[in-house]
């Protein structure tokens, strides 16, 4: 009851609470400028130079966007970008289910969970290299020194250049991005299967539901707004995705995404105009994303 | 697909008893072959993806340490069975030759102040989120929490310009300033939450006793928040330490305070074949996140887990 009383009184006089507000922007201060200077400043000038040529001296209008959706390299790496958009994020939120439903009250539970897990713990640049020794070629004839080819020699296939060959290499480096996260949703959905109350589970056995009936019609509509929060996630890190790509092809022999395209423009090019455009397309694809966790959040703010 | 049909069996094995038991002996006895059954069959499963996502790292691991001539020859796997060749002077020469220790040292010039920094400032803001009133305060958080997702890529051509035009490229600050900047939405987004969620009336007697916003936040708020201050310090750390594209683009110009995500890139682009310097390279800009990761899981998975989960 004194708790109460208390909380009304601080809260009810004009000049206390006038005080209150000037205090607080004191506090949120040094994050709300380094927002502005950081975030707002830097979008809407990008908005703005990618209207503009090469050196940001003359307004081209929407001649950048027109670039994007017709030029043939440009569409190249737009469709890549989408092959990573759904595969890896199929690989990793499915894998990642996966792993957890299997390992749930397995007895080395922690030990593979780690074994998962390990790889986020490596930077985009460490698993590259680690990569490397799977994806190396050497030409036929002599000793493979990677794990892959000497895979494929074993049972008498030919090496492949993994990373060289178009037709392998944006797959090859999905590969590698889906070794490094799954570990990540995996742990997620993991604890949200444990939230299932055990009593749920035991009643569907009882009534006889086998293990695919109890994974689809009650473990997958239980955690489906932990999966939509995974989901959208992955999205919206596989849509930026940079590292992976620049330190295994530099974005050559057809296997460059939108992240990688835009370093290339401004750095290599010195396209400033070309590289605002690639970066708003990339804003542009998240909004709807963003729309939906940022409704996710308020509905958990609700619950709370 | 081996895994699929196993896991087809085991569930139509385990639906089976339930389903026409006759007499509870049976049904015991079954169900619990069956059990222990499928249960071995899943353990198998579990354990195999377990070493599947292990060898690429094992196959660095005992690739750094083996001599640069066998490494271009032979498979790592090959170094498995005798004789054994090991040898540390990969490390040595990566350590003492390459410039590596500087670089390692720049990673943590980068990464110690790239982790407090956004902290304390995210931990200011969100105790005013979450325990002051002001006019547009839920408007204001759920903007900066809507900034989590924005492409750094589309922030970087004009904080390059304005950094520039300062004369801060190149420098530590740049980064620093960078990083603090692009780690604050996530950080106030987990500390807001946090600090809501503590009970009020500590706060209110404290005030009663007279104590300012400033003597709440370091005496009760800070000491209380540790766990969720700790996960969140794992994540910047590692987020940091891990960074290819800040320092590339704010560092590419200045080798001299490059840290080692930027050496080691630069040796895959110049040192491709040379297998020996950059397995060593790899392993030295790997060793401490897996340190922290090993040492401080938990907390390090609490924190994935507040970011994403509500609770």
């Amino acid at each position: 009851m004194a708790v109460i009383a208390v909380q009304k009184t601080s809260a009810s006089p004009h000049g206390r609470q006038r005080n209150i507000s000037w205090l607080a922007w004191v506090w949120v201060g040094p994050a709300l400028v380094l927002e502005l200077v950081f975030f707002i400043y830097p979008v809407l000038n990008t908005l703005w130079l990618s209207f503009f040529n090469k050196t940001s001296t003359s307004y081209v209008g929407l001649r950048n966007y027109q670039r994007i959706f017709t030029d043939p390299s440009l569409l190249e790496v737009l469709r890549n970008n989408l092959i990573w958009l759904v595969l890896a994020t199929v690989l990793t939120v499915g894998l990642g289910l996966l792993v957890a439903v299997l390992v749930d009250r397995v007895k080395i539970e922690r030990v593979i969970k780690s074994a998962l897990f390990l790889p986020m713990a490596v930077s985009f640049v460490g698993a590259s290299v680690i990569w490397r020794f799977v994806f190396v070629y050497q030409p036929p004839g002599q000793p493979q020194i990677g794990l892959l080819n000497a895979i494929l020699g074993f049972f008498g296939i030919g090496p492949q250049v993994w990373l060289l060959d178009p037709r392998f290499n944006t797959l090859a480096m999905i590969a590698v991005y889906v070794w490094m996260m799954t570990g990540f949703s995996m742990v997620i959905l993991s604890a949200a299967l444990k939230s299932i109350p055990d009593e749920i589970l035991e009643a569907a056995k009882m009534d006889g539901a086998g293990r695919f009936t109890i994974f689809w019609r009650i473990m997958v509509p239980m955690i489906s707004a932990t999966l939509t929060v995974v989901t959208i996630t992955m999205v919206i890190n596989i849509l930026k995705i940079f590292d992976i790509v620049y330190v295994m092809t530099g974005g050559n022999y057809h296997s460059s995404v939108v992240g990688v395209e835009f370093y290339n423009q401004l750095f290599i090019f010195g396209n400033y105009g070309q590289a605002s455009a690639l970066a708003v397309l990339l804003m542009i694809a998240i909004i709807p994303v963003m729309y939906f966790n940022i409704r996710q959040i308020r509905q958990q703010e609700k619950i709370r | 697909m081996s895994i699929r049909d196993s896991k087809r069996s085991a569930s139509t094995t385990l639906s089976t008893p339930a389903a026409t038991y006759t007499s509870e002996k049976e049904r015991t006895l079954g169900s619990y072959l069956v059990q222990s059954l499928s249960r071995s069959s899943v353990t198998a499963i579990a354990v195999l993806i377990g070493c599947l996502w292990s060898i690429p790292t094992l196959g660095l691991f005992i690739s750094s340490f083996r001599p640069a001539s066998l490494i271009a020859s032979t498979g790592w796997w090959t170094g498995l069975v005798p004789p054994w060749t090991f040898t540390i002077e990969n490390y040595q020469q990566v350590l003492l030759a390459q410039g590596m220790g500087q670089a390692f040292l720049n990673s943590l010039i980068i990464a110690i102040p790239g982790t407090i920094f956004p902290i304390l400032i995210a931990a200011f803001a969100a105790y005013a989120f979450a325990w002051m009133k002001f006019p547009g305060r839920d408007w204001i958080f759920f903007s900066i929490v809507a900034l989590m997702i924005v492409p750094l890529q589309i922030t970087l051509v004009p904080i390059l310009t304005m950094f520039t035009m300062i004369g801060l490229t190149g420098q530590y600050a740049a980064v620093w300033l960078a990083h603090t900047a692009f780690g604050l939405p996530f950080a106030i987004y987990l500390l807001r939450n946090f600090f809501a969620s503590l009970p009020s009336d500590l706060m209110e007697s404290a005030r009663i006793d007279g104590a300012g916003y400033m003597r709440i936040f370091w005496t009760i708020i800070m000491p209380l928040s540790l766990p969720a201050l700790a996960s969140l310090a794992i994540f910047q750390f590692m987020w940091v330490w891990n960074d290819l594209l800040v320092a590339l683009i704010f560092l590419g110009g200045n080798p001299e305070h490059a840290p080692m995500t930027l050496a080691v890139a630069d040796l895959v682009n110049s040192f491709g074949s040379n297998y020996q310097v950059l397995t060593a390279a790899a392993f030295v800009s790997m060793a401490l996140p897996l340190i922290v990761f090993f040492s401080l899981q938990r907390y390090f998975v609490r924190g994935i887990l507040a970011g994403s989960v509500k609770g």
